[in-house]
């Protein structure tokens, strides 16, 4: 069976620097995987070029088999692509409940009594449901960032791409989104992410790659990804806390 | 608690007395040609005409915030198209308000082509050049009486309706009809999901497109939709008026300027503002339009003043104050045995599994 997502030799550059040379990975169904790498390593733009945003000078982005390189980003999230954004984007004016009924009308394509009970479903399953009326614009971070899961969730993906959601959170918050990532893994969602926070990263993922100057450099089991020698060298010689 | 035991509500409790208030207000309205004067029916549908185009540019602007200062453009051309197709086509008038209104959608679809490469001031003053364009080109038609403008021939004036009191009730009846067709189409709209993927587009973009949101053709469906409803209202204005010419058609104060200002004062971006901005705005030109210039003095004043003290309008201040949403448009997640609206803290953090 063909890889959910399959990137074949993607590269880009913006002017002088380059964010992408050529990358190729396969990601099996079912698989989470994580990413990590130093800042400007390209790991967003990357996920850009699986979403859309941002359009590959060359390689292609296939997804469920199929190549998808020229859809545009909504069409993709019809397809079944989702992400949370780094720095969450809500709809600040419209609530909560509304947020997810973005995602569950127009990427899901539900109707509206279905997309209502998706919905409720979801608010509950990020604990959010007793936020649901409230404007998106006046949530916490961690509920914001909540909010991106849960968007994304609504949309009721097959891939879903991760970026940075444990950032800036406490520890105690930091584990409560862990389990639900971990949930949502074995709701049998592929899973991407990238992250900075390692240890949350390695609680969930079964495999790790190592982005830097726009190049795959390592990929392997997380355990020992982490310890080898050129994450070492990559992170300054700061041994990365397991 | 699970919230399994949730229903979804639009409705809110202002908004059910607020339907019985509008059917009650519908019905004295829908009776007025037997209880006023014709002066009186003339305002009546004046306001009507504004509240639609208000209304609409509501919907543009204010909900999908496509701010274009151009819609006297489509008031024009429905007026033109109007008389055209009743001169040359030899169409019933009520029969050329319709086709008047697909005219403008056929035309607003290559002119979005081109308005759509511009964002935001550009696109502002990108829509004013567009309507410039048609009431030069609408001065060049010298059927239609060229830059001084026609009047509309008796004989399709007298198809309207045998007297001169038929024909007032006629046009006020249709207006009235218009409005309430403008109206229920535009709350419709905004809860349908093309409602939700405008507000979805105008509150963050980047995040729309990578919800399955497609932003071009939702931006495309909703300004064609608007050229359309503002054209046939534009088609009625000067069927009313039974005269036209390029400066009064393309106005750009009379059908710009004021509808911006009575949803400016109203609330832009709620149902009910340019309905409280119609009432304010026709207050204030009954009482002072005697007074000339120092009556546009005054409009100015007002609107400084609202934009300073109440950006959300006349009506963004009362809603905001009591919370009262005489039409709702959010869909609200109602919890059995909880009010809405009680603060998070009074309640568990996290749901049991």
């Amino acid at each position: 069976m063909a890889p959910i997502l399959a990137l074949v030799n993607l590269s880009k550059r913006f002017g002088a620097i380059v964010v992408a040379n050529n990358v190729s990975v396969d990601v099996p169904r079912g698989q989470a995987l994580g990413i990590i790498g130093p800042n400007g390593a390209g790991k967003t733009t990357l996920f850009g070029m699986v979403t859309g945003a941002v359009t590959p000078d060359a390689g292609r982005v296939a997804f469920n088999g199929a190549d998808v390189t020229r859809l545009s980003p909504a069409q993709r999230c019809r397809l079944g692509v989702a992400r949370s954004f780094q720095v969450p984007q809500p709809f600040g004016g419209m609530s909560v409940f509304e947020n997810l009924l973005v995602a569950a009308r127009m990427g899901a394509g539900l109707g509206a009594g279905e997309a209502d009970r998706l919905c409720v479903e979801t608010l509950e399953r990020c604990g959010l449901w007793d936020h649901a009326n409230r404007k998106a614009g006046s949530l916490t971070l961690l509920q914001r960032k909540r909010l991106e899961l849960g968007r994304a969730l609504a949309s009721k993906p097959k891939l879903l791409l991760l970026d940075e959601v444990a950032g800036g959170l406490t520890e105690e918050e930091c584990k409560s989104l862990v389990a639900l990532v971990r949930a949502v893994k074995d709701s049998g969602v592929t899973i991407v992410w990238i992250e900075h926070v390692v240890h949350a990263l390695i609680a969930v993922v079964d495999r790790l790659v190592v982005l830097h100057g726009g190049a795959l450099i390592a990929d392997g089991d997380p355990a020992q990804v982490i310890h080898s020698p050129e994450v070492a060298e990559i992170y300054m010689g700061i041994p990365a806390d397991v | 608690m699970s919230a399994q035991a949730a229903h979804i509500e639009t409705a809110t409790r202002a908004s059910r007395i607020g339907v019985v208030a509008i059917a009650l207000a519908l019905a004295a309205l829908a009776a007025a040609p037997f209880l006023t004067d014709g002066a009186n029916l003339s305002l009546l549908a004046q306001i009507y005409a504004y509240l639609a185009l208000a209304t609409l540019w509501n919907l543009l602007a204010g909900f999908s915030g496509l701010v274009s200062v151009g819609q006297h453009a489509w008031v024009g051309l429905g007026g033109y198209g109007l008389f055209a197709l009743t001169i040359f086509g030899g169409l019933h008038p009520f029969a050329a308000i319709p086709v008047a209104g697909a005219v403008a959608a056929l035309a607003a679809v290559p002119v979005a082509g081109l308005l759509f490469r511009l964002r935001g001031s550009y696109f502002a003053i990108g829509s004013w050049v567009v309507a410039e364009v048609m009431r030069l080109a609408a001065s060049q038609i010298s059927a239609l009486g060229g830059g001084s403008g026609t009047s509309l021939p008796v004989r399709v004036v007298a198809s309207i309706a045998a007297s001169r009191q038929e024909r007032e009730f006629a046009v006020y009846w249709s207006a009235l009809a218009l409005v309430v067709a403008i109206l229920a189409l535009t709350i419709w709209l905004l809860r349908s999901r093309w409602g939700l993927s405008l507000r979805a587009i105008h509150n963050n973009e980047l995040a729309a497109v990578s919800n399955g949101v497609e932003v071009a053709r939702v931006r495309l469906f909703v300004y064609v939709l608007t050229a359309a409803g503002t054209a046939m209202i534009g088609a009625l204005i000067f069927l009313q008026k039974l005269r036209i010419s390029p400066d009064a058609a393309f106005s750009v104060n009379d059908w710009t300027a004021f509808v911006i200002f009575i949803t400016v004062i109203g609330g832009v971006g709620r149902i009910e503002g340019p309905v409280v901005g119609v009432v304010v705005f026709f207050v204030l030109r009954q009482t002072l339009a005697d007074l000339g210039t120092i009556y546009l003095m005054m409009l100015g004043l007002v609107a400084i003043l609202v934009m300073l003290k109440a950006p959300q309008g006349v009506w963004g201040l009362v809603a905001d104050k009591w919370g009262v949403e005489i039409v709702p448009l959010q869909r609200r997640v109602i919890y059995a045995k909880s009010a809405p609206g009680e603060p998070a803290s009074a309640r568990k953090e996290e749901p049991k599994p």
